[in-house]
Order: structure tokens, then sequence, then C-alpha cells
């Protein structure tokens, strides 16, 4: 028989760490519809934010250090994406692959600069009293399940970033620029979008967005030069498995991967589980290669 | 190309060949070594430069043709009826089904090739299927050098874990620490990355090659002359896998071991740093690129460790952005610069 208990935890950890793919992949997904690029230092920009998260705990001690530390790993990472925009990223813009080898090039550099900054053995953030401590249930049929407050926090940040960027996507004026280079990029330059500009914003959006991930990522574990590559891999089979650039299917994406990591982990060992997301995803292209939500287009390619 | 430029390769062969001889004996296991990645640099031009397709798993192919071959070492190594030694601290009591069939030498050497080769053509035929292409496909190859480098470590009990297999003792009744192994090594690596050169070249002037181009270049536009793409790329991705398993077996025997730190997504990726150097498009670029990474690695990372990372990293950044074709394609400019000015006008517009 089922442990419901054992159920219900897990199914809450895969909510979890879906929370955690929604903020890595957001960025990845958002710059991947509208260049088409792909971002390998993206991991970097979640280690980014675990290192800032780092530096303002020590900085600002207290128990609402990571509230400031937030908006701080956001405007970081945010920062250095606009850099790596600028001088990488858009002089490649027409050759994709080529782009994630340089992108690859700039990773390197960054873990190997955190490795020299902070140390190869990571750093850890302890997270403040209101977030240290579990709700455990003791009786009832739920009893002996037992849910850490930072797992609810996260949650709490990913479904706030969600509806923060789901509102600034639709109601403000730059979004309705982002949807319209989305949607046809020559016409929007034809029609005097300063197309570079919605790059720009978009893509440091999104590396903003990673360092988010970064700071609830340094409440879980230590924060080590190559945290940002061990998420990484799994963020992009998420912006595989999404379709094109969709926020709406990023989202469905990461919350199915979650849940098949998490239900998995309940008969299966961490690795194995692994390969089984892998083997889910390209079984789940067999039947839908254009991921979870298509972009409809007349276009033969794009 | 000028006349020079094109008979180099003898001066190149000339010298692989009197290397034993002209080197010490460290440097020419180094030189084996890195002779044994060029054979995946090799295929690597088919698959990125021939047909555009990015793979950033060759790890995979590359571990699954040295384990193929450690795993035979391992077992021909033993007293009758013994497991290897990390099997017994896991407290294994029967060799694993799997395991058996390696101690069969002609199994294992045709599974060095034939193992990559079977896995790429059914990976890569599950994603082209289904036309999926570019940056989705790279993704995938990535997660699937991710999944087996975990899988490596975490089945310790089996693969030997994160040590992966070590300790050879004879290959085919040679004893490997005999003085000529290693000489012997050499010329059967040279001769290989021969072979695979003029395979590789035979394949690339084939209508195959042109097919292969002609999808890089404008893949539905082939569709619409009425060829089926997937076979012709799911077999190039099987060649190029099988190269890279030849090249994994290689290096295993001249480095003596094979860890899931040599195939996992970093070193996957370094691959693609040997041919984006070499220059995509050249074969013997490839070759160079391989061979001047690996001992440009070598002498960094011994001199300063901390450096290495830096230096890969700008090395990518750099050629990819300025240098897509990579040393083969600069040397080819500059030649061709001089040819230019050295030839008449009107034969220039030929």
């Amino acid at each position: 028989m089922m442990d419901l208990p054992l159920l219900v935890g897990q199914v809450f950890n895969g909510f979890s760490v879906a929370s955690l793919f929604i903020l890595a992949t957001l960025g990845l997904a958002l710059s991947f519809g509208l260049m088409r690029v792909i971002n390998m230092a993206h991991g970097e920009m979640l280690m980014l934010g675990g290192y800032l998260a780092y530096l303002t705990f020590l900085l600002v001690p207290g128990p609402l250090a990571i509230l400031i530390a937030l908006p701080v790993a956001f405007l970081g990472a945010a920062a250095l994406g606009a850099v790596l925009e600028v001088t990488v990223i858009h002089r490649l813009a027409s050759r994709p692959l080529d782009t994630l080898l340089a992108t690859w090039g700039v990773s390197l550099i960054l873990q190997q600069a955190a490795r020299s900054i902070f140390g190869a053995i990571g750093v850890s953030v302890t997270a403040p009293g209101w977030l240290n401590h579990t709700i455990s249930i003791a009786t009832g049929p739920l009893a002996g399940l037992t849910l850490p407050a930072t797992r609810i926090f996260i949650m709490v940040v990913a479904v706030a970033v969600l509806l923060a960027l789901g509102l600034f996507i639709t109601k403000s004026r730059i979004g309705l620029l982002v949807r319209a280079v989305n949607q046809d990029r020559m016409m929007a330059a034809a029609s005097g979008i300063d197309v570079r500009r919605v790059d720009l914003v978009v893509f440091s959006l999104g590396t903003g967005i990673a360092g988010l991930a970064g700071v609830v990522l340094a409440l879980l574990g230590p924060v080590t030069p190559s945290v940002g590559q061990s998420y990484i891999v799994p963020a992009f089979l998420v912006v595989v498995l999404g379709g094109l650039g969709s926020m709406v299917g990023t989202t469905v994406a990461a919350l199915i991967l979650g849940m098949v990591s998490a239900l998995s982990q309940i008969f299966l060992d961490v690795s194995t589980s692994q390969v089984l997301v892998l083997l889910f995803v390209i079984v789940f292209l067999q039947f839908r290669p254009q991921g979870v939500i298509a972009v409809r287009s007349r276009a033969l390619e794009d | 190309m000028p006349k020079y430029l094109s008979q180099l390769w003898i001066v190149a062969l000339v010298l692989a060949v009197a290397a034993p001889w002209l080197i010490s004996s460290y440097e020419l296991s180094l030189l084996g070594r890195f002779l044994a990645m060029a054979i995946l640099a090799i295929g690597l031009v088919l698959l990125w430069g021939e047909a555009g397709i990015l793979s950033l798993g060759q790890g995979v192919f590359f571990g699954l043709g040295g384990y193929a071959i450690a795993m035979h070492m391992k077992l021909v190594s033993l007293p009758e009826g013994e497991l290897p030694d990390f099997m017994m601290w896991s407290g294994l009591d029967a060799l694993p089904w799997w395991w058996v069939p390696f101690a069969n030498p002609v199994f294992a050497l045709v599974a060095v090739v034939a193992l990559p080769a079977i896995v790429g053509a059914l990976f890569s035929w599950l994603v082209f299927r289904r036309r999926i292409v570019g940056t989705y496909f790279s993704l995938i190859t990535q997660a699937l050098a991710l999944c087996f480098a975990t899988l490596l470590v975490s089945k310790q009990d089996v693969t030997g874990g994160f040590n992966g297999l070590t300790d050879f003792k004879t290959l085919f009744g040679q004893d490997l620490a005999s003085p000529g192994a290693p000489i012997a090594l050499y010329f059967v690596t040279l001769g290989f990355v021969v072979l695979a050169f003029l395979g590789a070249r035979w394949l690339i002037g084939s209508r195959y090659g042109i097919l292969l181009r002609a999808t890089r270049d404008g893949e539905n536009r082939v569709r619409f002359l009425g060829y089926n793409t997937t076979p012709y790329k799911v077999v190039a991705f099987a060649i190029a896998a099988a190269l890279a398993g030849l090249g994994g077996a290689l290096f295993t025997l001249h480095a003596g071991v094979i860890s899931p730190a040599l195939v996992g997504v970093v070193p996957s990726i370094e691959m693609i740093v040997w041919v984006a150097v070499g220059g995509r498009y050249s074969l013997w670029g490839a070759v160079a690129g391989a061979l001047i990474v690996n001992f440009a690695k070598d002498e960094i990372s011994s001199a300063l460790p901390e450096a290495w990372l830096y230096v890969l990293g700008a090395v990518f950044i750099l050629v990819v952005t300025l240098l897509p074709r990579g040393i083969a394609g600069l040397v080819r400019d500059l030649a061709g610069r001089r040819a230019l000015v050295a030839t008449k006008p009107q034969e220039v517009q030929k």
C-alpha cells in the first residue's frame, strides 16, 4: 500500500523543485523565445545571486536580510546580464549555436572568478528564524509529514515572480513591445520599435530572475562556484519541454519535470531519477515535438 | 591553396612517424593520448562542421568506448572466479550479466565501436525523427552527458564509481608495462588517426557528404527535393559516436584509466573547444586543434592551475566570435591572400 504522508511529502517536494525550475528557467525561456539564443552562463547568474545573498547577510544581519538580498541579487544579476548581452550575445544574435558556445566560455570564467574570490568550498547562508522551522503534522492520516518553511518560501517567491512577470508582459507598455517583437521581429522593427532595447531589457530581466533563484537556492544549501551548473542542465530540459519561449509552457514544463523528478524518487535514487527525467523528455517529444505549448506560425523555419 | 601548404601533410606524417625517437617517453605518451582524442575530433568535423549538428554529449560515446575496453582488461587480469576489487568492496557476489560478455576480447573490441554507434543511432533517431534540431538537440545531448556521468558515479558497485576503472595489466596477452608497449600503442593510435582521417575525407567528398552539407544549410529545401534527411543525420551521429568510442578506448589504453571525470558535461564541451579552435570545417584543423588545446592545457594547468579555466573560457569566446572557422580558416585566409596577390586579376574572377 502507498504510504500517504510520503506521497504527499513528495508532491510537496515536487512543487518546490518545480518552483526552483521556474525561477531558474523563466529568464532562459524569455530570451530564447525572443532571440533564439540559449545563455549557458545562466547558471552562473544563479551562483551570483547566491553569493550576493551571502554578502548581504554579512552586511545586514537580522531577520529581514533575506528580503534585502532578493532585490540586491535581482539588480546584480540583471546588471551582469546586461553587460553580457551587449558584449557577447548581441554580436552573435544570428548564430544560436555559437552563442551557446561563447556563453559557455563566459560561464567558465565566472565560475573560476567565484573560485578565486570566495574559494572552492561553498559559503552558506543561515535562514532567518522565521524561515528556520518546519511545519509538522502529528495526527490524522498525514501524521509524520514535515514541510520545511524554506520550501514554502521558495514557492511563494516563484508564484510572486510569475504573477509580477505576467502582469508586466500583459499590462505594461514595455510588455506590449516585448510581445510585439516576440510575434514578428521584422514587423516590430519596421513599425519603429527599438528591437535592440527590447532584447536588452528582456535579457537582463531574465538574468535578474535567475539572481532571485540564487537567493532561494542559498537557503537550501551551500553556495559553491559550480552551484549553477548542477541546476542549469535540468533547466535546459525545462526549456526544451516548454516550447518556444512561452511563459505558460515553461511553467507547465517545470511543474511536470518537478513532479516526475520528485515522485520517481520515491522508488529510485537521485541519479536514476535524473535518467528517468531525460527519458521522459525524449518520450514526450515523440508525441509533442513542439513542446508543451506550440507557437502557431505559418513560417516554415524559425 | 598554394602548393607548399597542401604538401605540408607529408612533413606532418614524417614527424609523427619519427616522434618516438624525437621526443621523451612522457611527451610521447601525451601525444598518443591527444592523438586518440583527435580521432573523436575528426568525428566532430563530420557531425558539427559538415552536418551542422552540435553535440554536447560526445563524452558519453568516448566513455562507452573507454569503459568497454577497460571492462575487458579488468576482467582478464582477474584470477579465475574472482570479481573486480570495487565489486568485492561493495559486497557483490556475482558479476553483473552485462559485464560477462566483455571477458571475450573480440566482443570487447567490437563493442568499442559498435556500442557507441548503436546508442548514438538510437538516441539520435528518436530525436531527429521528430525534427528536433539546433539548440534543442544540443541541450538534450548535454542532458545525456549529465545523466551518463552521474549514473557512473552513483552506481559505484558496478562501474567503479568516481574513480572509474584503472590498474590494467595486460591487453590480449601483451604486457602493458613492457618497454615496447607505449611505442606500439602509439603507432596503433597513429594508424587509426590516419584511417579515420582518410575515411572522413572520403565521406565528405562523397555524395553523402554533399547531402550532409545541404541538410546543414537548408534542411527543408533538401526535404522538398525528395530526401528524407533523418537517416543521413542519424548515420552522421552514429559515425561520430563510433569514432568517439574508438578514441575513448585508445585514450584509456594510453592513460591507463577511464573515469566519470573524463566523460561528463564539462569534458564533452571541451571536446567541442578542440574542434572550434582547430576549425570545424577542416579535418586537419580538428586534429591540430585537439593536439594544440590539449598540450596547452597540460602546460598551463601545470604551471598556473588557476589560469586554465580563464584561458579556456577566453579562448572559447574569442574563437567563436572572431574566428568561427578556427585556425584552419585563419591559415586558409592568410595563404589565400598571398595567393591572390600572386595571381593575375582575371584568374581571380573565375
